[in-house]
C-alpha cells in the first residue's frame, strides 16, 4: 500500500497531494501542468516534499519531520519514463541485465523469458536502443524495471510519445502486465479512455491539488483526454 | 636525409616516456576536476575554473618558475616530498613529467568536460531507480558514455605534452638523457651550427606526432558523437 501526503513549491506552482492507493493500478489522471509528474518523482524518490511524508508498505521512504529521505537506488521503485531513456551504450540485453546487475540479484532465467516473452522484446536482445522503434524502445524500457524486481512500478505517460497506432499497439501489454506481473503499479496519463483500460482505482489532479479519489466511474464526465 | 643519431632517439624516447607518464598520471585527476566542473555547484568554481586554464595562457616561463619555487629541492612542496617519500622533481625527468602535466592539464580536462556535460542526465536518475547507486551510476553510465571524451582529451594531452618547451626548460633544465625532450632538443640543434639536418629530422617528427594526435582526437570525438545516439 502506498501512503501519499506531501507539499511541494515549484517556482509558481504548488502541489498539494493526498491519498492512499490500494489498487493495482492507480491512475494519476489530470491535464499537464497539475503537478502528475512532480508527484511520482517524489515516489520515485528524485525530487524531496518540501513538507509531508511518503510511506510503502509500511515503510517510510520520505518524512520531512524526521528527515527521512531513501534515496532513489534504495526504493525499489521501478520508473517508466515517457522517453524512454534506455542507456545507448549499452545493447538490449545489458539494458534488460542493468537492474538485476545493481541490485546484485541472482540470475533469473525463468522470470527473464516470462518478462521477454509478455512484452515480445525476445528477438531484440541484440540491438542498440538506436536500432529500435518508438513502441520496442518502450517495452524494452518496461522489460528494464520489470526485471530490476520493484516493490511499485511508476509509469509517465508510457504511451505519451507514441503515436495512435503504437498505444494501441502496446496497450494490451500494459494490461497482461497488470494482470500477470504482480506488481503494484502508478499510472499516469492525461488520457481518460486509457486509464479505463489499464487503472483499477484513480487519482485524480488538477492545479496540483487532488479533485478526486476512488474507482474508475470517477473518470465517467471527463472527455477523453481533459 | 641521414639517419637518426643515438642522441636524438634518446630525446625521442625521453620526450615519449615523459608524455606518457604526464598524461596517464593527470587523466584520474582530469577526469575528477572534469566532472566537479560539470557537474557540481560550489563557492569558488570560477576560480578553479580559471585557475585549470591558467597555463594556457600563463607564458609557460611563469608556470615553469612557479613549479621551480614549488617543486624544486628547496621549494615548499618539493622539499617536502623529498624527505618523505624520496620523489625529488628538480632537474629530473619526472620533473619533465610533472612540467608537462602541468600544462597539458587544461586541453585535457576540456574534452572530458564537455562530454560529461553532454550526458543526458535523465539517464542517471533512470540508473537511480534501477538501483545503482550514485558511485555505479557514475561508473556505468557517466563513465563509459564520456569515454570517447576521455580519450580524446588524453590525446590532445598527449600531443601538448610531448611539444611542451618552455615551463619544461624553466623548471628541469635541457640535460641531454635526463631532460632533454624533443623540444629542447631542436632548440639546442638550432644554436649549434651544423645542427641544421637533425633540428630538420625532430621537427618532421614532432609534425608526425602532432598531426596523428589530432586526427586521433578527431575520430574520438566522433566515436563519441555515435555512441551518445546509440548506434
Amino acid at each position: 500500500m502506498l501512503r501519499v501526503d506531501v507539499t511541494k513549491q515549484l517556482g509558481e506552482f504548488s502541489l498539494e497531494a493526498t491519498f492512499e492507493s490500494q489498487g493495482r493500478v492507480t491512475g494519476l489522471f489530470g491535464a499537464s501542468g497539475a503537478g502528475k509528474t512532480s508527484l511520482i518523482n517524489m515516489i520515485a524518490g528524485l525530487l524531496r516534499p518540501d513538507r509531508g511524508s511518503i510511506a510503502l508498505d509500511g515503510e517510510t521512504l520520505d518524512d520531512t519531520t524526521a528527515h527521512v529521505h531513501v534515496p532513489p537506488h534504495r526504493r525499489r521503485i521501478g520508473y517508466v519514463f515517457q522517453d524512454a531513456r534506455l542507456f545507448p551504450h549499452l545493447n538490449v540485453r545489458q539494458n534488460l541485465d542493468y537492474g538485476r546487475r545493481m541490485n546484485r540479484l541472482a540470475e533469473d532465467p525463468t522470470q527473464h523469458k516470462r518478462i521477454t516473452d509478455l512484452l515480445d522484446i525476445g528477438n531484440l536482445l541484440d540491438r542498440r536502443p538506436g536500432q529500435l522503434s518508438g513502441g520496442e524502445r518502450q517495452r524494452v524500457a518496461l522489460g528494464r524495471s520489470l526485471l530490476s524486481k520493484p516493490r511499485l512500478l511508476l509509469m509517465d505517460e508510457p504511451l505519451g510519445s507514441l503515436d495512435e497506432g503504437r498505444k494501441v499497439e502496446i496497450l494490451p501489454y500494459l494490461v497482461r502486465l497488470r494482470d500477470e506481473a504482480g506488481i503494484p503499479m502508478v499510472y499516469v496519463s492525461h488520457d481518460a479512455a486509457e486509464l479505463r483500460q489499464v487503472a483499477t482505482q484513480i487519482v485524480m489532479l488538477r492545479g496540483g491539488r487532488v479533485t478526486a479519489l476512488g474507482g474508475v466511474k470517477v473518470l465517467t464526465g471527463t472527455s477523453p483526454s481533459a | 636525409m641521414s639517419e637518426i643519431s643515438p642522441t636524438e632517439w634518446t630525446a625521442i624516447l625521453l620526450s615519449l616516456r615523459v608524455a606518457v607518464i604526464a598524461t596517464l598520471v593527470a587523466t584520474p585527476f582530469g577526469i575528477a576536476l572534469a566532472w566537479l566542473l560539470a557537474r557540481r555547484d560550489f563557492w569558488g568554481k570560477s576560480i578553479l575554473d580559471a585557475a585549470v586554464h591558467l597555463p594556457l595562457v600563463l607564458p609557460p616561463v611563469v608556470t615553469g618558475y612557479l613549479l621551480l619555487l614549488t617543486f624544486g629541492k628547496r621549494g615548499l612542496v618539493g622539499a617536502w616530498l623529498a624527505d618523505h617519500l624520496g620523489i625529488v622533481f628538480a632537474f629530473r625527468w619526472t620533473g619533465a613529467a610533472l612540467a608537462c602535466g602541468v600544462m597539458s592539464f587544461p586541453l585535457l580536462v576540456r574534452p572530458i568536460r564537455l562530454s560529461i556535460e553532454a550526458i543526458d542526465r535523465r539517464l542517471e536518475q533512470a540508473a537511480g531507480t534501477l538501483g545503482a547507486a550514485p558511485w555505479q551510476v557514475f561508473a556505468t553510465v557517466t563513465l563509459p558514455l564520456a569515454l570517447p571524451g576521455i580519450l580524446a582529451g588524453m590525446v590532445l594531452g598527449f600531443a601538448k605534452a610531448i611539444g611542451e618547451f618552455g615551463a619544461t626548460i624553466t623548471f628541469v633544465s635541457n640535460i641531454p638523457g635526463e631532460t632533454q625532450t624533443i623540444s629542447s632538443a631542436i632548440y639546442s640543434l638550432i644554436q649549434t651550427p651544423d645542427g641544421d639536418s637533425a633540428a630538420a629530422r625532430l621537427v618532421i617528427i614532432s609534425i608526425v606526432i602532432a598531426m596523428g594526435a589530432l586526427i586521433a582526437s578527431e575520430w574520438f570525438a566522433r566515436r563519441a558523437t555515435k555512441r551518445l545516439h546509440g548506434n
